[in-house]
């Protein structure tokens, strides 16, 4: 960890525009899980600044490598081997440290390994679809992966979900914590899809992209995506209106 | 044309889906022998940690009074002296023995969640004030845009629940026993409600 003193004060508001409203009718599941009533606002309490740290000595070696985390020993996944990385920061650009990042998905075929998934594609035997890492001192992370397919879902008659990584973050205070998804450039199914359509702003679509990084693949093994995620930004102590250490 | 202030925009959210028990308990989920245990699973409190024992449970209810059985709760609160276990509490040292944060599915079959862990302490708020002693949660879900944010207190605390400054200010003051949970024995009983006449008041924090 940096030798840098920790961070107290609140965070930047959400900008609730940029993200997805609660009801969006096109997304069937959200018709009567969207509060109706207002939220109500909070200036971040330390309920809301604080939040847990998760230590490496919480994971297992393998935990950002997907395409090894599962499978039987000798045996690989199927489907197109890449590499996820890039930056977890705050809107200021400052790296994120110690984020902890997780990460599920669908196989090759867009099948999830799970009792409540009916698609008829397979399971892959050797592909479980989940991984986390831990971002270092500059909020760098990576993992291994296999490129995730489409898949038919019950919302309207003919809805595919475009490829994508589910993604959960945890910042430096609970009030940072966010689930999101990231998506792969040049998708033609993002821009039909009712989840990506949830969010209103164009921009703040493209910003869950992630584009192909030729920099970043290693020949003759894996190509690269590179997805930087952007958490709240905070506030320097000396906006706040208390003392230290009350 | 003036200095572009030069901020990023944090990332916009997307729901966590209808399969979030794969990346975030997936031992819960069935997929075993990857990680040796879920993450934030189990009691919070172990033999050391101060502090009176309880039960925190509930259910999400969405607009059709359905309970939801495939959200994801956690809870991230102080031990039982008031402080969190996180580098931006600079008032004093939480417990050792208490990490402050969890998460637990809703039961596939029920939807009900279950949370054993401690009566946290009371937190200053802003100004000074304290607040009434509370747990923070976030639920995400199939359905769910954006993770919801709310509060949970106690309903054996009357007095401190009366001066508690977030509470106060909630303008409709028939909402304000959507958070507070009654107790009965050792056990708190916290249901969600996502939508209707008695909606939980979520917060935007």
């Amino acid at each position: 960890m940096k030798n840098t003193p920790p961070e107290t004060g609140g965070f930047f508001a959400r900008d609730r525009a940029m993200h997805p409203p609660a009801y969006t009718p096109w997304y069937k599941t959200t018709v009567l899980r969207s509060p109706q009533r207002a939220l109500i606002s909070l200036d971040g309490t330390k309920s809301e600044v604080t939040g847990p740290v998760f230590g490496h000595n919480m994971l297992g070696e393998l935990d950002n490598d997907l395409i090894l985390n599962y499978a039987k020993p000798g045996e690989m996944p199927i489907g197109q081997r890449i590499i996820v990385h890039g930056r977890v920061v705050d809107e200021r650009g400052k790296g994120v440290s110690g984020a902890l990042v997780e990460f599920w998905q669908a196989n090759a075929g867009g099948r999830y390994r799970h009792k409540k998934e009916t698609y008829l594609a397979p399971l892959d035997p050797n592909f479980g679809g989940f991984g986390r890492t831990i971002a270092d001192d500059d909020g760098y992370y990576w993992f291994k992966t296999i490129k995730p397919g489409p898949y038919p879902w019950p919302n309207g008659v003919n809805d595919w979900r475009p490829a994508h990584i589910h993604f959960s973050v945890f910042g430096h205070g609970f009030a940072q914590r966010l689930i999101t998804q990231m998506y792969f450039e040049g998708d033609p199914l993002i821009w039909i899809c009712p989840i990506v359509k949830t969010i209103p702003d164009e921009e703040a679509i493209k910003r869950l992209i992630a584009p192909l990084d030729m920099a970043a693949t290693v020949p003759h093994d894996m190509r690269a995506y590179k997805f930087d995620i952007v958490l709240r930004g905070r506030r320097s102590t000396f906006f706040e209106n208390r003392k230290e250490g009350n | 044309m003036v200095q572009s202030l030069g901020y990023l925009k944090e990332l916009p959210s997307q729901t966590a889906g209808p399969y979030v028990h794969i990346g975030c308990t997936p031992n819960f989920s069935g997929i075993e022998g990857v990680y040796d245990t879920d993450l934030g699973s189990g009691p919070l409190y172990n033999d050391k940690t101060k502090g009176e024992r309880i039960t925190v449970r509930g259910h999400v209810f969405d607009g059709a009074q359905t309970p939801l059985k495939d959200a994801l709760i956690e809870i991230w609160q102080a031990d039982a002296d008031g402080f969190y276990n996180s580098p931006s509490e600079t008032r004093g040292t939480a417990d050792p023995n208490f990490f402050g944060w969890a998460r637990c599915p809703g039961d596939m079959a029920t939807g009900e969640f279950v949370f054993e862990t401690i009566k946290p302490g009371r937190v200053p708020f802003n100004d000074g004030r304290l607040m009434a002693p509370h747990i923070t949660f976030w639920i995400v879900a199939r359905g769910i845009n954006i993770g919801l944010q709310t509060r949970m207190y106690f309903g054996d605390e009357e007095e401190a629940n009366a001066q508690d400054p977030v509470l106060a200010r909630i303008e409709h003051k028939v909402r304000v026993p959507t958070l507070i949970a009654e107790r009965e024995g050792d056990t708190y009983t916290f249901n969600i409600r996502l939508q209707g006449a008695d909606e939980t008041v979520f917060f935007d924090i």
